[in-house]
């Protein structure tokens, strides 16, 4: 190849191989979910064949559509209840701990930290398994089912606020609470007044980000669900998705698809609201800090 | 020291902020992992074939670990195959998903332009995307019947009927790349994006060829992203039994994650289980330790 073509020896060619490739790759990674949610629609009960459009996996059947099928719908509203549960509880003790964390020295909130992060990269399986072998061997408040879903999930996500948190932190710095301190708020008063308003935006990212995590989770819940009425969409997928699914599966997976997808444009344009302003804000810094 | 980490009369409010996650942390991630070592070192009840859980370390009964010990190195090694398995499948994945991600990432840094937040939209989406419903498109696309096989006999002038789905090592090998590149792609724009683009120009403009650009300029600046992308990746892949369950079902196939989906739920197995989470603890240990360090070494640079 090379010398063959003027175009090799320009320097500054475009990257024709590299758009090559990206497009490619996000053909490669959308397209099967596109096809997937495509066969929801379909009119027979083939997933690889088009039958012709119709809404019958979403209502119109009245055995099989997720409307009337007790288990796939229990499914979705259950896998959307941990997602809300889980997200609401995680965020507080995030948050709170991202705070005492960041400011707290000495080796037991090292310690913390530590485990945090480490919990961040674990294969979740670890978490899964050991929780269960808790629930199942010893006596303890811990019941399969909800509940224990909700704490393994919990478990699991914390790192999620801690880390987004103090990362936020660490760009707003000390300077505005103590300022408030400094003209008369308590401590407690400058963290609820001055720095947690400061961290709305962050902590709005981690829960957008929490509850998409969740809504998809699945070692955990599927370790820790009770019964059957406990087991959501990711556990619905892989029991069936290898025996004889009908594409009221895909539509399962394409509602609960949309759900996320609306959660991510309600948390991307909210936090657009929250930041909105940030340029004055980020101005004024600069106009103190050089001051 | 306590007075330099906030105004006065804050001692008592950063600990106390900080305790309820700690405690969450302390009683439902450190402790449960003692418990199953407890379970590991403990034994089975006779008749019910419950694990019975053994507190003290001093009398810990190592039968368990032993019969797991056993079989991997000695002379029946069943459990060998698979955690041989598990390390070339993790490893090839891991290379695989570098190979993909580093371009499309390394283009969305530098040439996207102005396209670079429709894209990086576009490059976050399988986030939002259940895994479930990825890994179910492509049981549905790999069917004997589906789309792959009559794509490839173009309309039904080649008889194609290739089993995908039927314990394909390549399949499983796939199946992993495509689920797990999205996290890889993240943490390498994020490094790759940190490299300024004067760095590259200087090096073209001094003569180096894309290439030589690439090698000694782009490459050594973003080893550090590179490790950690390769870390995030590989690490959950590790656990991972379920891509595995969903596109081959095969035992010829499996992984130390389906070792343990299979013996966790099984009676008298429980120990075995316990085995293999410490084993994948135990080989995780050093490269999350590498990855803490990475994640401070980059917040230090950042402040």
């Amino acid at each position: 190849m090379r010398g063959l073509f003027g175009w090799w020896r320009d320097p500054w060619r475009r990257p024709w191989g590299l758009l090559l490739v990206t497009v490619l790759y996000l053909a490669w990674s959308l397209l099967p979910v596109l096809v997937a949610a495509l066969f929801s629609f379909n009119a027979g009960r083939s997933r690889t064949t088009w039958q012709g459009f119709s809404m019958r996996w979403y209502y119109g059947d009245p055995l099989r559509s997720v409307w009337h099928d007790a288990s796939l719908h229990t499914a979705l509203t259950h896998t959307l209840w941990l997602g809300v549960v889980a997200t609401a509880v995680t965020i507080p003790l995030g948050v709170a701990m991202a705070l005492g964390l960041d400011r707290w020295r000495g080796p037991l909130p090292a310690g913390a930290n530590l485990a945090v992060l480490v919990s961040f990269v674990l294969p979740e399986i670890l978490i899964a398994v050991s929780l269960l072998f808790v629930v199942t061997v010893l006596t303890t408040p811990l019941k399969l089912g909800t509940s224990g879903q909700v704490i393994g999930l919990v478990t699991y996500q914390l790192s999620y606020p801690v880390v987004i948190v103090r990362a936020r932190l660490l760009t707003i710095g000390r300077d505005y609470e103590e300022a408030a301190v400094d003209l008369g708020a308590s401590p407690f008063g400058a963290v609820r007044r001055v720095l947690l308003r400061m961290l709305v935006p962050a902590i709005f990212a981690s829960a957008v980000l929490v509850f998409a995590d969740v809504i998809d989770d699945f070692v955990i819940v599927r370790y820790l669900s009770g019964d059957s009425s406990t087991e959501p969409v990711s556990v619905k997928v892989y029991d069936t998705a290898r025996a004889a699914p009908t594409p009221a599966l895909n539509a399962l997976t394409t509602l609960l698809l949309l759900a996320s997808l609306l959660a991510v444009v309600i948390g991307f344009l909210a936090y657009r609201w929250f930041t909105r302003g940030e340029k004055e804000g980020r101005g004024l810094d600069v106009f103190t800090g050089e001051a | 020291m306590a007075e330099a980490a906030g105004p006065r009369g804050t001692r008592w409010l950063w600990p106390l902020l900080a305790l309820p996650g700690m405690v969450w942390i302390g009683l439902l991630f450190i402790a449960p992992l003692y418990v199953v070592l407890a379970i590991l070192f403990g034994g089975v009840d006779p008749i019910l074939r419950q694990p019975v859980p053994v507190w003290n370390p001093v009398d810990w009964d190592t039968t368990q670990f032993r019969y797991v010990w056993d079989h991997v190195v000695g002379p029946q090694p069943f459990f060998r195959a698979a955690l041989v398995r598990t390390v070339v499948y993790v490893g090839l994945a891991s290379l695989l998903c570098l190979l993909v991600a580093y371009p499309v990432a390394y283009f969305t840094a530098r040439f996207a332009g102005r396209w670079k937040g429709p894209l990086l939209f576009a490059l976050i989406a399988p986030f939002w995307i259940s895994y479930m419903m990825r890994m179910l498109a492509w049981v549905n696309l790999l069917q004997a019947d589906g789309l792959l096989n009559r794509t490839l006999s173009a309309g039904g002038l080649f008889d194609v009927h290739t089993h995908w789905l039927n314990g394909r090592p390549s399949t499983v090998v796939l199946g992993l790349v495509y689920g797990y590149v999205p996290y890889m792609i993240l943490p390498l724009f994020a490094g790759l994006d940190r490299i300024p683009a004067a760095t590259l120009e200087a090096a073209r403009d001094l003569g180096a060829s894309r290439w030589e650009t690439f090698r000694r300029v782009t490459w050594p600046l973003s080893r550090p992203a590179v490790v950690v992308s390769l870390l995030v990746t590989s690490l959950p892949m590790l656990g991972d039994y379920f891509t595995n369950d969903l596109l081959s079902g095969s035992p010829n196939t499996s992984m130390i994650g389906n070792l343990i989906n299979n013996s966790v739920l099984t009676p008298g197995q429980t120990g075995q289980a316990g085995a293999f989470v410490m084993l994948i603890l135990l080989v995780s240990v050093i490269p999350m330790l590498i990855y803490v360090r990475s994640t401070r070494a980059g917040t230090d640079v950042q402040s």
